[in-house]
C-alpha cells in the first residue's frame, strides 16, 4: 500500500509542468512589459523538458500510480507527446498575433500550460476523480483564455457562452458519474470494468448514467446536438485562443472518451454504441451542411470541427481495438490539420487586420504561392482527398465501422464528406482562380513560416507514408487495453 | 424512514430544476450561475446518498473536490460576468446575440 501511494515517478512530467508553471507565474510577475519573451522561452523549455521526461520514462505496459488515480501507459505517453508538440506549435504561431494585439502577457502562457496540465491529467486518468479534475483544469483555463481580450465584447460574449455550456456539460457528466458510481460502488475505472463485466441487475440506473456521461462527453467534443457553443466560441475568441481550443483539447477529449467508454464501461458497448451512432451521423450532417453557409473562416472551421468529431466518433463506436486505433490516428491528424488551418489565419493576420473572412484568401496564390500551396494541402486533407493524410484517416475509421457490420453508416459518412468537400474546395478556388482584394505584403516571422511549412509538409508526408503513425497508434492502443 | 430512492428523487428534481433554469431563463446571467451551482449540489446529494448507502467513503471525498471546483468555477464565471457588464452594459441573456450564424 505504502509503495503504491508513494509512486510519484510515473507522474513526473505532470509534476515538472506544474513546478514550471508556478515558476513562470512568479517570474512573469517580476519582469516588466519589454521582457515578456522570458515567459515565452520558459514555456517552450517546459514543453521540451516534459517531452524529455515522457520519452525517457516511456512505458511499455500500464502502470497504476498514486493509489490507482493515475495510469501511465503507452496510450497516455504517445498522446502526451502529441500534446506537447501541438501546444508548442500554438505558442509559435500565436506570438506575433498576440504581440500586435496587446495580449502578449504571462497570463496567456500560464493559462496554456495549466490547460496542458489538465489535458495531461485527463490523458493519464484511471479514476473518475482525476478525469473530472483534469477536465475542469482544462476547461477553467480555456474560459479565462477566451476572455483574455478584455476590451472585446465579442470575446467576452464567447467566453460567457462557453462558460455556461461548459459548466452544464460538466454537471451532466458528474450526474452520470454519480449514477455509475451508485451501480458499481467504485470510482476507479479498472474496478468498474471488472464489476460490470460480471453483469449487474441494476440496468436502468446504469443506462441512465451512461446517457448522461455520453451527453457530457459529446458536449466536450462538440458533437451535435451538443454543439451550440462551438461556432460562437471559435468565432468570438481571438484567433490564437481559437487555435488552442481547436487543436490540443480535441486529443484530450478523445482520450477522455476512450478512458470512460472504452475502458470503464467497456462491457456496456451495446448500450453506448447506438447513442454514438446518432451523435456521429447528426454531427457529420449538421457540421458539413452548415459550414457551406459560412462566410467567416473561423466559423466555417468550427462547423468543420463538428463534422470531424462526428467522423472520429465512428472509430470509437466500433468499440474494437482497431476502432480506437483509427480514432486515435484521426484525432492526431485532425489536430495537425486544425493547427495548420488556424495557423494560416494567424500568419495572414497583421496589426489591426484579421484574415478570418473567406474573401481574405482570394488570390493568395499570387501573393504567396508557397502559403497557398500549404493551404491547398490542408484543405485537401480536411476534405479527405489523397494524397493528403486526411484521406487515410477517413479510410481507417470507415474500415473499423465496416468491420462491425455497419456498412450503411460508412456509406452515410462517405456521402456527407462529399458534401463537405464542396466548402474546402471553394477555398482552393478562391486562392487560385480569383484576384486578390488585399495586396498588402504578408508579414510573418520566419519561425512561424518554418513551422507552417513543416506542418503542411507533414500532412503530405503522412499521407504518402501513413504506416508508421498508424503503427504507433495501434501499438499504443494494443498495449494499453 | 428515508430511503436511498428518496435522496435520488430529490437529487433528480434539483438537477432538472437547474437544467430548466439554464434553458428557460432569458433574463439574467446571474441566475444562470445560480442554476449551475444548484446542478453541482444536486450531483453532490447523489454522491453522498450513494456513498452512505454503499458504505464507501470515496463518494464523499469526491464531493469535497466538486465543492472546491465549483468555487473556482463561480469565481471565473463572475469574473467573465464583470467583463461582460463592462463591455455591453447589460447582463441580460437575450442581449448576448452578436455571434450568430
Amino acid at each position: 500500500m505504502r509503495d503504491s501511494l508513494i509512486q510519484f515517478a510515473p507522474a513526473l512530467p505532470e509534476i515538472f509542468v506544474l513546478a514550471m508553471v508556478s515558476l513562470i507565474l512568479v517570474i512573469d510577475a517580476a519582469v516588466d512589459d519589454g521582457k515578456r519573451t522570458i515567459a515565452y522561452v520558459l514555456s517552450l523549455v517546459t514543453l521540451a523538458g516534459a517531452a524529455f521526461l515522457t520519452v525517457r520514462d516511456f512505458s511499455t505496459m500500464p502502470v497504476l500510480a498514486l493509489g490507482g488515480l493515475f495510469i501511465d501507459d503507452p496510450l497516455a505517453d504517445v498522446l502526451k507527446l502529441f500534446l506537447y508538440l501541438t501546444v508548442a506549435a500554438v505558442l509559435v504561431y500565436s506570438r506575433d498575433y498576440l504581440r500586435e494585439r496587446g495580449l502578449y502577457k504571462g497570463e496567456f502562457f500560464v493559462l496554456s500550460l495549466f490547460a496542458l496540465l489538465g489535458m495531461m491529467v485527463m490523458v493519464s486518468a484511471s479514476h473518475f476523480l482525476t478525469l473530472y479534475l483534469g477536465l475542469e483544469l482544462l476547461s477553467l483555463s480555456l474560459y479565462a483564455m477566451v476572455a483574455l481580450q478584455r476590451d472585446s465584447s465579442m470575446a467576452t460574449e464567447a467566453a460567457m457562452k462557453y462558460f455556461v455550456l461548459g459548466a452544464l456539460a460538466s454537471g451532466m457528466l458528474l450526474y452520470g458519474m454519480s449514477m455509475v458510481y451508485g451501480v458499481t460502488g467504485s470510482l476507479a475505472l479498472g474496478d468498474m470494468a471488472q464489476m460490470l463485466s460480471d453483469g449487474t441487475d441494476l440496468r436502468i440506473p446504469l443506462v441512465f448514467g451512461i446517457v448522461f456521461i455520453v451527453a457530457g462527453v459529446a458536449f466536450k467534443l462538440g458533437a451535435v446536438p451538443f454543439h451550440m457553443w462551438v461556432p460562437d466560441v471559435y468565432h468570438g475568441a481571438p484567433t490564437a485562443m481559437t487555435l488552442f481550443i481547436g487543436s490540443a483539447p480535441k486529443i484530450a477529449a478523445f482520450a477522455f472518451a476512450v478512458r470512460i467508454l472504452g475502458q470503464g464501461l467497456e462491457s456496456q458497448v451495446a448500450e453506448w454504441r447506438d447513442m454514438l451512432v446518432i451523435l456521429a451521423v447528426l454531427s457529420m450532417a449538421v457540421g458539413n451542411i452548415a459550414a457551406i453557409a459560412q462566410s467567416n473562416l473561423k466559423r466555417m472551421f468550427a462547423y468543420s470541427t463538428i463534422s470531424h468529431m462526428g467522423f472520429m466518433l465512428l472509430g470509437i463506436l466500433a468499440g474494437s481495438q482497431s476502432g480506437y486505433g483509427s480514432a486515435m490516428f484521426y484525432v492526431l491528424v485532425y489536430a495537425l490539420m486544425s493547427l495548420g488551418g488556424f495557423g494560416m489565419i494567424l500568419l495572414l493576420s497583421r496589426a489591426g487586420f484579421e484574415a478570418d473572412q473567406l474573401d481574405d484568401f482570394r488570390g493568395l496564390n499570387r501573393r504567396s504561392p508557397w502559403l497557398a500551396f500549404l493551404m491547398l494541402l490542408l484543405m485537401f486533407s480536411m476534405a479527405g482527398i489523397p494524397p493528403a493524410v486526411g484521406f487515410y484517416a477517413k479510410l481507417a475509421v470507415l474500415q473499423a465501422v465496416v468491420e462491425i457490420g455497419y456498412v450503411w453508416l460508412a456509406v452515410v459518412a462517405v456521402l456527407l464528406s462529399l458534401v463537405g468537400a464542396f466548402y474546402y474546395l471553394r477555398i482552393v478556388k478562391l486562392m487560385y482562380f480569383d484576384a486578390p482584394h488585399d495586396t498588402a505584403p504578408i508579414v510573418a516571422s520566419p519561425d512561424a513560416r518554418l513551422i507552417m511549412s513543416a506542418n503542411g509538409l507533414a500532412i503530405l508526408a503522412l499521407g504518402i507514408l501513413p504506416q508508421p503513425l498508424m503503427a504507433i497508434c495501434v501499438h499504443a492502443i494494443g498495449a494499453s487495453f | 424512514m428515508i430511503s436511498l430512492s428518496h435522496y435520488l428523487v430529490l437529487g433528480g428534481i434539483l438537477f432538472a430544476i437547474s437544467v430548466l433554469g439554464i434553458f428557460l431563463n432569458r433574463k439574467n446571467v446571474i441566475i444562470l450561475l445560480m442554476a449551475i451551482e444548484l446542478m453541482l449540489l444536486a450531483v453532490n446529494m447523489n454522491f453522498i446518498a450513494f456513498s452512505h448507502y454503499l458504505g464507501d467513503i470515496h463518494g464523499q471525498i469526491f464531493v469535497f473536490f466538486i465543492l472546491t471546483v465549483a468555487a473556482a468555477e463561480s469565481a471565473i464565471g463572475l469574473a467573465i460576468l464583470v467583463l461582460l457588464f463592462r463591455n455591453l452594459h447589460t447582463i441580460n441573456v437575450d442581449d448576448l446575440d452578436q455571434l450568430k450564424g
